[in-house]
C-alpha cells in the first residue's frame, strides 16, 4: 500500500525567553494510504505541535529544526511557501480543535467554504463550488445544507459547527487529514456520532487520517495504528490489537490501566504516578524514568532509542517486558 | 496594626521593583530625565531667564522682532530672539512654561480628585447613584474636550481660574470612569468584604482600602491626562480664548507670534511650540510606559 | 431592534432639553452683552430700546421660553453682530465645515488603516517602530501648532500651497464642493491633513492593537490551514473583523473633527462653522453662541446614535440572535 505520510526523525524546537522548549524531539511514523493512524499523548506532549509541522504552520518562537516530512514522496520542510499554501486545503487538510473558534464570526458558512474551493481552482464557477459545499455538507449529516449555508458561526451549535469544519476539510478530496482534538470540545454524546461519521467517511473516500488525542478510548475503536508520544517523543508505536491488548512500554501500559473502562466497579482508578516534566526542565536520560516502574540504571543517564520489534512495532525503552516471549 | 519598618522596606521594594520595569524603556527614561529638566526650569524661571519678559521696563520696542542671536545696540545677546514687543523669547518661553506646566498640572489633579471621589463612590454604593453619575460621565465623555471647553469659557469669560475650572470639568470624567472601573474591581475582592464585616466605616474602606489598589490606573491616565490638559489649554490660548495675557501660557505666546509668520520671523511662533512639544512628547511617553507597564494583558 | 431604537431616541431626546437648558442658562446668566453691543455714549433711552428689542428685560424663564418654542420654528435667534438669522449663518457656513471633516476622515483613513496593519503585523521592523513614534508624536502635537507648522513650510517656505481660505467651488452630480476643483484642492489640503493628523494616529494605534490581536486567533489560522492565499487571510478575514472597532470609532472621530475644525479652520482662514463660532464667542455674539451650541449638540447626539446603531448592524452576533 502506497505511503502518504513519512515523518522521520523530526525535531520542533521552541526559542522562548523563558528557555529552550524542545517539544517535538525525533519522531519518526509513517501513514498509508487510507490508514487511520492515532497519535496518543498527554497535554504538552508535543502531538499538536507534530500536526501543525507537519502543515507548516509553526509560529514564532517555533521552528523546524531538524529531520524530514515527506508527503506522497515529496519532501514538505524545504517547500516553498506558494507550495505549501497550494497543497493545505487541497491534499493535506486539518482540523482544529475547538470549533468555536475557528470559524470566522463575521463571515457566512458558504464564504468559508467557497474560499477553500477557489483558493485551489480558480476557473471554478460559483455555482459549482456552492454545490460542491452544500453536497459535502449533506455527507457530513447536515441537513437543509442549502439554509445553512447563509448562517453564521455563531448561528451553529458545536457539533455542527465541527461537522462544518469536517466538510471544510473534505471538500478537496485530500489524501490525509489531520484532526487535532477533532471531539474533544463537544459534548460526549455528540461525540460518539461524529468519531463515527469520520470513520466512515474515511472508508468511502480512501482518505488516510491522523487522529491527534489524549484519549486513547477514542481513538482505539477506529484507527488501526497508534503512536503513543510523551515529552516530545513516541515511545512505542504499533498496531492498535498490539498497543491496546499487547502493552510493552511501561507508560503505554499506564496509559491503558488508567483508562477507568479497564477498571472493575468499586476498585479505585490507576494511576500514573508522578506528574508530566515542565518541557522546560526535562530529566536527563529518559523522560518518563521518574514515574516509571522498570526504571534501572541506564535509564537515568541515557535517553532509549528506537527499536524495531517488528515490521510495525517501534519501542523507545531499555527496560520493557517484551510479553511476546 | 503594621509596624513602620516593614512599611518603609515595602515602600524600598517597590521603588526598586518599579524602576526597574520602568527602564525596560530606554526612551522612557530619556524623557523622564527632560520631563524633570523642564519642570526646574518651570519652577526657577525668574532665577535663570536672562531677562524678565514682563518687567515692562526693561523691555524696549527698539529691540521688537530680532532674529535668533541678534544682539541690540546695547549689546545684549538674544539666544532665541525677540518678539514683536521686544521681549526676549528665551524667558518668555521659560515664563511660558512655568504657566503651561502650573495650568495643566493643577486642572489635572483637581480633576484627578473630583473625579476619582465620584469614581471611587459610585462602585462603591451602586445601584441608583452609580447609574446616574456614570450617565453623566458617558454623555460628557460622548463630546469632544475642546467643545465642552469652548462651551463653558463661552458662557464664563476668559481668565487663569475660569480656564482651570474649564479643564477641571472637561477632564474629571475620564478620571471618574478610571476610578469606577478600577474600583469595582477591588469592589468585588475579598478584603472589602472582609473590611465590611469588621464594620470599618464606609470612607474608611472606600479611601484606605479601595483606593491605594486604584492608584496605578489613576497614575497612568494622570500623566497622558496632563498632556491632554496642557495641549487643551494651549489651544484655547492660542485661540484667544484661555489665559489672559498677563499671564502667557506657551499657547499664548505662539497665537502672539502667528501673525508674523507670513512675514519670516518665524522664532517668535516655532520656539515656543518646539518648547511646547518637547513637554506633552516626553509626558506622553512617559506615560505610555507607565501603561504598558500595568497592563495586564501585555504580561506574558 | 426597534425598541432599541426608539429607547436611545428618547433619551438623546432628553439629553437634548438639558443641554438646550445648561446652554442657555450658561451663555445668558454671565457676561452682560448689552455693554458689548451699545454705543457707551447713547442715552438712557437708546440702551431701554435696545433691550426691549432684544428681550433681554423679561424673566430669564420667559427668555428660555421664547428661546425654546423659536426653536422649534427653526428660529435660534438673531446675531447681535451681523443681523442675521443665527440659524441662517451658520448654515451658511456649514457646507464648509463638513467638506473639510469629511476630507479629513478620508485622508486619515486611506493612512491609518494600512499603516496600522503593517504595525500589528510585523510589530518589531524598523518601519513598524518608526510608525508607531510617528504616531505618538501626531497625537501629542496640538493641532493649531501642526497648521503653523504647515503654513511656515509649505507655504511660506515653499510656496508650494496656499495659507488661507477655500478654493473655487466645482459641482458633480449635483453636490457642490471645492474638492471637485484643482484650486479648492490646493486649499483643501493643508487643512484637511493638519486636521487628520491627530485622528490618524489614534486610528493607527486601534488598527495595531485590532490587528495583533486578531492575528493570533484561530480562524486566521485556520484560514492558512485551508490555503487561502495570504492576500485573502488579510484582507477579507482580518480586515472584517478589524472593521468593527474602527467603524464605530469612525462616527466618534467626525463629530470630534467637527469640534476640532474651529482650531483648523481659525488657523487657515477657512470660511467653516468653526471660525464662525470662534468669533462669536470673542464678539459676546451671543445668539450665534447659543445656535452653534445647540445645534453642535443636536449633531452629536444624532451621531452617537447612529454610531450604536451602525455597531449592532455590523457585528452579525450582535444582529442575529443565535439559534442556541
Amino acid at each position: 500500500m502506497e505511503t502518504i505520510l513519512e515523518i522521520k526523525n523530526l525535531k520542533t524546537h521552541f526559542f522562548t525567553k523563558a528557555g529552550l522548549i524542545k517539544a517535538v524531539d525525533d519522531i519518526s511514523f509513517k501513514i498509508k494510504k487510507g490508514e487511520i493512524v492515532g497519535l496518543v499523548g498527554e497535554s504538552g506532549s508535543g502531538k499538536s505541535i507534530t500536526g501543525f509541522s507537519i502543515i507548516g504552520l509553526i509560529d514564532a518562537p517555533g521552528r523546524i529544526v531538524s529531520g524530514s516530512i515527506n508527503f506522497k514522496n515529496e519532501p514538505l520542510l524545504n517547500a516553498s511557501s506558494n507550495r505549501m499554501q497550494s497543497l493545505r486545503g487541497n491534499r493535506l487538510a486539518m482540523i482544529f480543535q475547538d470549533p468555536m473558534m475557528t470559524l470566522n464570526p463575521v463571515l457566512r458558512i458558504d464564504t468559508q467554504m467557497i474560499e477553500t474551493i477557489k483558493a485551489h481552482d480558480k476557473n471554478i464557477s460559483n455555482q459549482e463550488a456552492f454545490r460542491r459545499c452544500r453536497d459535502t455538507l449533506g455527507l457530513v449529516g447536515i441537513s437543509s445544507p442549502e439554509e445553512r449555508m447563509k448562517a453564521y458561526p455563531h448561528q451553529f451549535s458545536g457539533g455542527m459547527r465541527q461537522r462544518v469544519c469536517i466538510a471544510i476539510a473534505m471538500l478537496n478530496k485530500p489524501d490525509l487529514i489531520i484532526a487535532d482534538e477533532p471531539t474533544t470540545a463537544l459534548d460526549v454524546t455528540i461525540q460518539g456520532q461524529v468519531i463515527y461519521e469520520m470513520q466512515e467517511l474515511c472508508k468511502k473516500t480512501g482518505t488516510a487520517l491522523l487522529w491527534i488525542t489524549h484519549d486513547l478510548a477514542v481513538v482505539a475503536g477506529i484507527a488501526s495504528k497508534i503512536c503513543v508520544m510523551y515529552a516530545g517523543r513516541i515511545v512505542e508505536q504499533g498496531s492498535v490489537d498490539d498497543i491496546i491488548n499487547k502493552p510493552m512500554h511501561p507508560y503505554t501500559i499506564g496509559l491503558i490501566k488508567s483508562v477507568p473502562s479497564q477498571n472493575k466497579r468499586g476498585e479505585p482508578l490507576h494511576q500514573i504516578e508522578g506528574m508530566v516534566p515542565s518541557m522546560l526542565e526535562l530529566p536527563i536520560g529518559c523522560a518518563f524514568h521518574d514515574r516509571c516502574t522498570e526504571t534501572i540504571e541506564k535509564c537515568k543517564i541515557e535517553k532509549p532509542i528506537e527499536t524495531n520489534q517488528s515490521d510495525s512495532r517501534v519501542i523507545r525503552c531499555f527496560n520493557f517486558k517484551d510479553i511476546r516471549k | 496594626m503594621l509596624n513602620t519598618d516593614s512599611n518603609s522596606k515595602n515602600i524600598n521594594v517597590f521603588m526598586y521593583k518599579f524602576w526597574s520595569d520602568f527602564s525596560e524603556s530606554k526612551v522612557a527614561v530619556i524623557s523622564l530625565l527632560i520631563l524633570i529638566a523642564i519642570v526646574l526650569i518651570a519652577i526657577f524661571a525668574p532665577l535663570i531667564s536672562p531677562s524678565d519678559p514682563y518687567d515692562l521696563s526693561k523691555v524696549s520696542i527698539m529691540d521688537s522682532r530680532l532674529p535668533p542671536m541678534a544682539k541690540n545696540f546695547a549689546g545684549d545677546i538674544f539666544i532665541l530672539g525677540t518678539d514683536g514687543a521686544g521681549r526676549d523669547m528665551l524667558s518668555a518661553i521659560f515664563y511660558g512654561l512655568r504657566v503651561s506646566l502650573g495650568v495643566g498640572v493643577m486642572s489635572a489633579i483637581f480633576a484627578l480628585i473630583i473625579g476619582t471621589i465620584f469614581g471611587i463612590s459610585a462602585a462603591f454604593f451602586g445601584g441608583k447613584y452609580e447609574t446616574f453619575i456614570m450617565r453623566i460621565v458617558d454623555i460628557q465623555l460622548s463630546f469632544p474636550s475642546i467643545l465642552m471647553a469652548l462651551i463653558i469659557l463661552a458662557a464664563f469669560g476668559k481668565g487663569i481660574e475660569k480656564t482651570i475650572i474649564a479643564l477641571v470639568l472637561v477632564q474629571w470624567a475620564y478620571y471618574a470612569r478610571t476610578a469606577r472601573a478600577a474600583a469595582l474591581v477591588e469592589r468585588s475582592k475579598e478584603y472589602v468584604e472582609a473590611a465590611q464585616c469588621l464594620a470599618l466605616g464606609n470612607k474608611k474602606i472606600m479611601f484606605n482600602h479601595i483606593l491605594p489598589n486604584c492608584m496605578p490606573s489613576l497614575i497612568v491616565v494622570g500623566t497622558l491626562q496632563t498632556a491632554h490638559a496642557i495641549s487643551l489649554e494651549a489651544t484655547l490660548s492660542f485661540l484667544g480664548l484661555g489665559l489672559p495675557i498677563t499671564e502667557p501660557s506657551l499657547g499664548l505666546l505662539i497665537g502672539n507670534g502667528f501673525q508674523y509668520m507670513h512675514t519670516g520671523d518665524f522664532w517668535i511662533s516655532i520656539f515656543p511650540g518646539v518648547a511646547l512639544l518637547i513637554t506633552i512628547v516626553s509626558i506622553n511617553l512617559v506615560g505610555d510606559q507607565l501603561r504598558d507597564m500595568y497592563n495586564p494583558r501585555l504580561k506574558k | 431592534m426597534t425598541a432599541f431604537i426608539l429607547r436611545r431616541s428618547t433619551q438623546s431626546i432628553i439629553v437634548l432639553f438639558i443641554m438646550s437648558l445648561l446652554v442657555f442658562s450658561g451663555v445668558n446668566l454671565v457676561g452682560d452683552p448689552v455693554e458689548m453691543l451699545i454705543n457707551p455714549e447713547a442715552d438712557q433711552a437708546e440702551v431701554e430700546r435696545v433691550i426691549k428689542e432684544l428681550g433681554l428685560d423679561k424673566p430669564i424663564t420667559e427668555q428660555y421660553w421664547y428661546f425654546l418654542m423659536n426653536a422649534f420654528k427653526g428660529d435660534l435667534g438673531t446675531s447681535f453682530i451681523f443681523g442675521e438669522p443665527a440659524l441662517k449663518l451658520i448654515v451658511q457656513r456649514m457646507p464648509a465645515t463638513i467638506e473639510l471633516a469629511l476630507f479629513s476622515l478620508f485622508i486619515s483613513l486611506i493612512f491609518a488603516i494600512p499603516l496600522g496593519i503593517y504595525a500589528g503585523l510585523k510589530p518589531e521592523s524598523k518601519i513598524s517602530k518608526t510608525i508607531m513614534a510617528g504616531s505618538i508624536l501626531g497625537f501629542s502635537m496640538p493641532t493649531f501648532w501642526v497648521g503653523i507648522l504647515f503654513i511656515m513650510f509649505f507655504a511660506v517656505y515653499l510656496g508650494w500651497l496656499p495659507s488661507t481660505g477655500r478654493g473655487e467651488i466645482g459641482s458633480f452630480l449635483g453636490v457642490k464642493s471645492s474638492l471637485f476643483t484643482l484650486d479648492g484642492l490646493s486649499h483643501i489640503f493643508l487643512p484637511a491633513l493638519n486636521l487628520a493628523l491627530f485622528k490618524l494616529s489614534s486610528v493607527i494605534r486601534l488598527t495595531r492593537a485590532g490587528t495583533r490581536e486578531i492575528i493570533h486567533q484561530d480562524y486566521i489560522k485556520f484560514a492558512r490551514a485551508k490555503g487561502v492565499a495570504e492576500s485573502r487571510v488579510i484582507n477579507v478575514h482580518l480586515l472584517k473583523n478589524i472593521l468593527i472597532p474602527i467603524v464605530t470609532i469612525i462616527g466618534l472621530e467626525f463629530g470630534s473633527l467637527i469640534a476640532f475644525s474651529t482650531v483648523t479652520e481659525t488657523v487657515f482662514a477657512w470660511p467653516g462653522m468653526g471660525k464662525l463660532i470662534i468669533d462669536s464667542i470673542y464678539n459676546l455674539d451671543r445668539p450665534v453662541i447659543v445656535a452653534y451650541l445647540m445645534i453642535i449638540v443636536i449633531f452629536f447626539v444624532f451621531l452617537n446614535l447612529l454610531v450604536d446603531i451602525l455597531y449592532t448592524l455590523l457585528d452579525p452576533r450582535v444582529r442575529i440572535q443565535g439559534s442556541n
